[in-house]
């Protein structure tokens, strides 16, 4: 090993502390990176494999029946490769000492045909065979199975056509069709489940013998899904056609894209800020380190070594603490990677869900930190290596300092200790600039990181407290008379009843269409409110206008005032015209409502709802759920209780726990920052400090000239990185806004205390060790070494 | 203007020969002459002394001798190299392969010990002697293994004077390397570069301001406002030991 080796390796043990904070700040920069983009890539990956392998439908659509002898027709369709009929029913499902509301879908499969669109793979258990006497042999959706600790062998009771009937289960499946299960996009492992039944038990419960009222098809090699969809519905509606949709309307795939899309938003541009911040910090840390050892790279050219090899030396240096560094970050990012896997592997059922880590991540994530580190390395040891070695062994001539702006406007009464702290930051703009930059930079990413947490207990808040006051949803299968709800009333525990009726219908506006449903909401509604971002409750339904989520509204390219038509997919299907009366900002889905009774007449029908929203007495809704299932036309209750926790189990769960390993991450790289300013300063300003010991300085009065300059730089860092952190939380929210979600930009004051209080403590700490390094100054020593 | 050619040794070859050497320092606004029309000419084996006060111009000539600094304007030559017309990477080459120097305060590298700040030289060196036999002609191979912040200061200038030496180097320049020092320790220091001088037959050219160490040159070189004031051969050298300040 060369003696410059052996300088380098007894360097790196001296700078023990700042190496490893610095490694630190490296390691949580690629370390995000890596572990949201390597999740949702292996989410990704897991996903086109299991549509490979479970050959996933391109097209799907719903008939009310239509006989089995139409699938012949519809394959002769152009662009339509195969077709494959289903028949499906949603029912409610009991579990034996289980209150809560639990809807399930049958999905009726013919053993004696193998399926060929939308496989479904057994995990253990049987295939379906002939059940024991009176009970329907059913293969389980893992999700639901898991929630509930269903086993092969394992009974529950099925709410069909009316009838209990008893399914037991052989099998635990999985299908591509079902990766996410859940109604209306909630993850709702527990109240949702998939029962593969056997076709010919379905098809007698609901008299539907050669007939079916589900269809995949599976597009030929370049067909057009649009021509494919239009030739389908003409064919279907007189078989009342309910939709018709490809795959991106498919709830499973639809939360599955979304999610991965979110994530890799997220994925891709906070782990960019954040190794972007690391790098930045990188850059001025390692560029102060190298300057600082001017004397030693002067007495090194003094010997003889040219300026190649100092650079390489130093360059060695700043990639032995980056590659550390980034050893560190990728095992983490490896772990966590895993991890995060494992919390969508809760929310998403694979047959496999495997971890890949691509290789572009390492390289994208280390070349990143590794050109910027060299950089900041070459940058400060150009400043060096240019001068001659006999200027660069003289200390540097003392700088130009004049007086500070303040003084110069007039304010001389300051003390001097302020005035030498406020000349020497203002001597030297860009270094003092690039340290407070850095600070606040690592404030902001604390923000950031935080954030996520406010704003999903914000959307929580929002649509939980202030919008669905209700206690229980019930709703029926088909629109009911609205006298029910006078039965409703008189069912225990229920202070109140308002009730709603939803219709499935297609917006058009010229050429712009639109598949979604119309709410219909009481005039003044309690229980069932529409909230904006703001958390504003919109409560003026007009009498025959429409509301809109503003999103919907600009899809369709819609004004408040235009007329848009509305094509009725459900019952007696008509195409209506009515006005946008107003459009509201929500943050979840595209929504349109109207007034109940306004949407009844406009669909030319009684006084019809579809489901009632009741408010309980507290404590009274595991009586009221009992009772509910003795109402054989209540199809499905909706909990918020149950639902709120599922999705404080599970999204709002996921999302806390990225917020937080984002925040550790920025908390990391803030201590570091902190520190190493604080150390190099000491560093560069050692001899100065001494020299005022031996002048009668106090230690004291010698700490408080760099802490002071610390704590002006941080004073001045905190708002400036609160602010660079609001703007990053906005333009976060505007990249993952997307159709169905808009994230608001909430930052509670929490979050600016918690960032703030980070960099303050890493503060004291660095000012302590600081502060003990000053008191340990060797005042002799120090004067010694220099003219 | 004094020049000082004339007064050399005229047996030994000339190491070094400075033309018209002009140095001038930009401070800002400020000029600072630090050599002016500077003659100079010193031979192998000689032991020259630079003699004069502080800002006299004697740092700078060293340096520029040494190549560690360049001249405004005039020429320097080292044996048949011009140094005022040598490159960058030239100078480097000269200081690694023929130049010793030592400095007022060490410049050791203090991450490395005694034999490890010798060895950064000896990795590059083209014809070094061993890092051991270095060490012990400036007597510390008892603390060979020690950290420079476990050193004297005389023990720090002789260490600083043995990695100047381990190279072999042609000329050893020393700047003020008793500056530092003690009485005592500052005439170890003296005898040290005297033996390498005499025993290994390096030209040694050292800058003091202290005029008693005069006595144990050659050639005693005056500066003063940057030009040279006058020469002086010592007809008898003394020996560092008899030394008096």
């Amino acid at each position: 090993m060369t003696a410059l080796d052996r300088k380098l390796l007894r360097d790196l043990r001296l700078m023990w502390s700042q190496v490893l904070t610095i490694a630190l700040v490296v390691a949580s920069g690629v370390g995000g990176f890596i572990t949201s983009l390597s999740a949702v890539d292996s989410l990704a990956l897991a996903r086109e494999r299991f549509y490979a392998s479970g050959h996933f439908a391109d097209v799907f659509a719903s008939v009310k029946r239509a006989p089995n002898s139409l699938a012949a027709t519809l394959l002769t369709l152009p662009g339509v490769a195969d077709v494959q009929t289903t028949i499906e029913q949603v029912v409610r499902i009991e579990l034996p000492g289980v209150l809560d509301p639990v809807l399930g879908q049958l999905i009726g499969v013919d053993a004696r045909v193998p399926a060929r669109m939308n496989l479904v793979t057994l995990r253990n258990g049987r295939l379906l065979d002939a059940g024991a006497e009176q009970a329907i042999p059913a293969l389980v959706s893992a999700g639901f199975a898991d929630a509930r600790g269903l086993r092969p062998g394992a009974r529950l009771s099925a709410l069909i056509n009316g009838k209990r009937r008893t399914l037991q289960v052989t099998g635990i499946a999985l299908s591509p069709e079902f990766i996410f299960a859940g109604m209306q996009g909630a993850p709702d492992l527990r109240g949702f489940g998939v029962f593969w039944v056997p076709r010919d038990a379905l098809a007698a419960a609901y008299d539907m013998d050669g007939a079916f009222n589900r269809l995949a098809i599976k597009l030929a090699p370049g067909a057009s899904e649009r021509a494919v969809l239009d030739a389908l519905s003409a064919q279907l509606t007189r078989y009342g056609s309910r939709e018709a949709h490809g795959r991106k309307e498919q709830t499973s795939h639809a939360i599955l894209d979304s999610e991965i899309k979110q994530q890799r938003v997220l994925g891709t541009l906070l782990p960019l800020i954040f190794l972007g911040v690391a790098a930045f910090l990188l850059n001025v840390v390692v560029s102060r380190l190298v300057a600082t050892q001017r004397e030693q790279i002067a007495a090194l050219k003094a010997l003889g070594y040219p300026n190649v090899t100092i650079g390489v030396h130093y360059l060695k240096l700043v990639l032995v603490i980056v590659i550390f560094g980034s050893i560190l970050g990728v095992g983490l990012g490896n772990v966590l990677g895993r991890q995060f896997l494992h919390l969508y592997a809760e929310s998403f059922q694979f047959p496999s869900f495997q971890y890949t880590m691509a290789p572009w991540l390492l390289l994208v994530s280390i070349s990143i930190t590794l050109v910027t580190a060299a950089l900041g390395t070459l940058n400060a040891i150009l400043a060096t290596v240019r001068l001659a070695p006999a200027e660069a062994m003289r200390p540097q001539a003392p700088g130009h300092y004049r007086r500070t702006l303040i003084e110069r406007l007039g304010i001389t009464r300051i003390p001097p200790a302020l005035r030498m702290i406020l000349r020497n930051m203002e001597r030297r703009p860009l270094r003092t600039a690039l340290s407070i930059g850095g600070v606040a930079a690592s404030v902001s990413i604390v923000v950031m990181g935080n954030f996520f947490s406010d704003a999903i207990d914000y959307v929580v808040d929002a649509q939980f407290n202030v919008g669905l006051r209700s206690d229980v949803v019930l709703w029926m299968p088909e629109a009911a008379a609205d006298s029910a709800r006078h039965e409703l009333a008189r069912l225990p525990g229920v202070t109140m009843v308002e009730s709603g009726r939803d219709v499935a219908v297609r917006f058009i506006n010229g050429h712009l269409s639109q598949r979604g449903a119309i709410q219909g909401l009481a005039q003044h509604a309690q229980l069932r409110r529409i909230v904006d971002i703001d958390k504003h409750v919109v409560n003026w339904l007009d009498d025959d206008g429409l509301v809109m989520t503003d999103r919907l509204a600009a899809k369709l390219g819609l004004k408040v005032g235009q007329s848009v038509r509305v094509e009725v997919l459900e019952g007696a299907q008509r195409t209506v015209a009515v006005p946008l009366a107003a459009v509201v900002r929500e943050m979840m889905g595209l929504n349109a409502y109207m007034e109940r009774r306004a949407l009844n007449q406009l669909l030319q029908e009684g006084d019809l709802s579809t489901q009632f929203a009741l408010a309980i007495e507290r404590g009274r809704e595991p009586e009221l759920l009992l009772a509910s299932k003795q109402l054989p036309r209540v199809i499905g209750a909706f909990s918020k209780a149950t639902v709120l926790r599922n999705m404080q189990e599970v999204t709002a769960r996921n999302i806390r726990i990225m917020s937080t390993v984002l925040t550790l991450f920025a908390t990391v790289i803030a201590v570091g920052v902190v520190y190493n300013n604080a150390r190099i300063s000491l560093a560069e300003r050692t001899w100065e400090l001494a020299s005022l010991r031996v002048l009668g300085f106090t230690r004291a009065e010698v700490s408080g000239l760099l802490l002071g300059e610390m704590a002006i730089g941080i004073a001045l860092a905190l708002p400036l990185g609160m602010l660079m952190g609001f703007w990053m939380v906005q333009l976060v929210s505007q990249l993952v806004a997307s159709d169905q979600f808009l994230f608001p930009a909430v930052i509670q004051p929490s979050t600016y205390a918690w960032s703030a209080l980070v960099v303050l403590s890493a503060a004291a700490a660095s000012a302590l060790v600081v502060r003990r390094r000053i008191d340990k100054l060797d005042m002799v020593a120090a004067l010694k070494t220099r003219e | 203007m004094t020049d000082a050619t004339a007064a050399a040794t005229p047996t030994a070859p000339v190491v070094f020969s400075a033309h018209a050497l002009c140095k001038v320092y930009r401070s800002g606004e400020l000029e600072v002459h630090a050599l002016r029309d500077v003659e100079l000419e010193i031979h192998r084996g000689e032991f020259v002394v630079l003699l004069g006060a502080s800002g006299s111009g004697k740092s700078t000539l060293l340096n520029i001798l040494g190549g560690l600094d360049v001249p405004s304007s005039g020429e320097v030559r080292f044996g048949d190299t011009v140094l005022t017309a040598a490159s960058e990477k030239d100078l480097t080459t000269y200081r690694r392969e023929h130049v010793g120097f030592v400095f007022q305060f060490y410049n050791l590298i203090p991450s490395l010990t005694v034999r490890e700040n010798l060895a950064l030289v000896t990795d590059i060196a083209v014809n070094p002697m061993s890092v051991d036999e270095a060490i012990d002609r400036v007597g510390l191979t008892p603390r060979r293994d020690h950290f420079p912040a476990q050193l004297s200061g005389g023990e720090q200038q002789r260490v600083a004077i043995a990695r100047a030496i381990v190279k072999r180097p042609d000329v050893l320049l020393c700047d003020e390397p008793t500056g530092a020092l003690d009485y005592v320790t500052g005439k170890l220091v003296l005898e040290v570069i005297a033996k390498i001088n005499v025993e290994l037959g390096t030209t040694a050219v050292v800058i003091t301001h202290n005029a008693s160490i005069a006595g144990m040159a050659d050639r005693v070189i005056y500066l003063g406002d940057g030009r040279i004031q006058k020469v002086e051969m010592n007809a008898h050298k003394i020996s560092p030991s008899e030394l008096k300040w």
